[in-house]
């Protein structure tokens, strides 16, 4: 069943998305941007975790998820070290996305050349 | 006078003239192909999930680190092969919202400066897209955490 939401509450991320780029005219980079700030404010509001459980990799595989994996670093580590862990904490649960792109963005550029 | 006023009747009626000729978005299909698209991806998503999660001991809140790594792998030979060009014409937000999209837009990036060196070009110019989603998602996230450990600290819940 989680295969069925997952691309059901995936899809409609991507639809959000497709709304704001011919709706509302907003550049890739703009609409990237929004999506992850929402993804912020929806785990501030702690309603992240939840939607992880029902829908699994449709709220994961999505960008908004970057978002919430922010909050969610910067709060597990405040909780124990207080208000400054809000800075140090930010990364801890992000560096999947941020370093997989870095090491494989290298790799690529070794091993491929760009096209005419 | 009256011939600026003239101008600006033609200006105006150029500009509802244009209006007219532009080819109008189809939305409806945009939007049916990201859905697909984009659902397609998370599918392949929940895939990997629950292969972390079943081989390598995850919980459905953590598998989700090793399946983003896991994505972008394969981002990386689909950009570099040239298919995620061809994917993103076809599903324009379906391939640009998932973590994909990301990097995609990364990879891509590096790929094509690599020719400018790899200090000056690939490692320039790597976020040039990228960037923007990064610095505001680490300040939006900034702000959002600050309030909510404040708000616990004064004795909410």
């Amino acid at each position: 069943m989680i295969f069925f939401w997952a691309f059901v509450v995936g899809g409609l991320i991507c639809v959000v998305g497709q709304i704001m780029f011919d709706v509302f005219k907003l550049s890739p980079a703009h609409t990237l941007t929004t999506l992850v700030i929402i993804g912020a404010i929806l785990d501030g509001l702690g309603w992240y975790e939840p939607l992880i459980d029902f829908a699994g990799a449709g709220v994961t595989v999505p960008i908004t998820s970057f978002g919430n994996s922010l909050v969610h670093g910067a709060l597990a580590e405040a909780e124990k070290h207080g208000l400054i862990g809000v800075v140090t904490g930010m990364f801890e649960v992000t560096s999947a996305g941020i370093s997989a792109a870095i090491i494989f963005g290298v790799v690529g550029a070794l091993l491929f050349k760009p096209k005419a | 006078m009256a011939n600026q006023k003239k101008q600006k009747q033609q200006a105006q009626q150029y500009q509802s003239f244009e209006e007219k000729r532009e080819t109008k978005r189809p939305i409806l299909l945009n939007c049916i192909k990201a859905f697909l698209v984009g659902g397609f991806i998370c599918f392949i998503g929940q895939l990997i999930t629950t292969f972390y999660i079943y081989f390598f001991n995850f919980t459905e809140q953590t598998a989700g680190s090793p399946t983003t790594a896991t994505l972008i792998f394969i981002t990386m030979l689909l950009t570099g092969f040239g298919l995620y060009d061809r994917i993103g014409q076809f599903a324009g937000a379906g391939s640009a919202v998932p973590i994909t999209g990301f990097g995609n837009a990364v990879i891509s990036s590096a790929i094509e400066h690599r020719t400018e060196g790899f200090i000056v070009g690939v490692g320039t110019n790597m976020f040039k897209v990228a960037g923007p989603v990064i610095v505001y998602g680490v300040f939006a996230a900034f702000v959002v955490a600050l309030i909510k450990t404040i708000f616990l600290q004064l004795g909410g819940s």
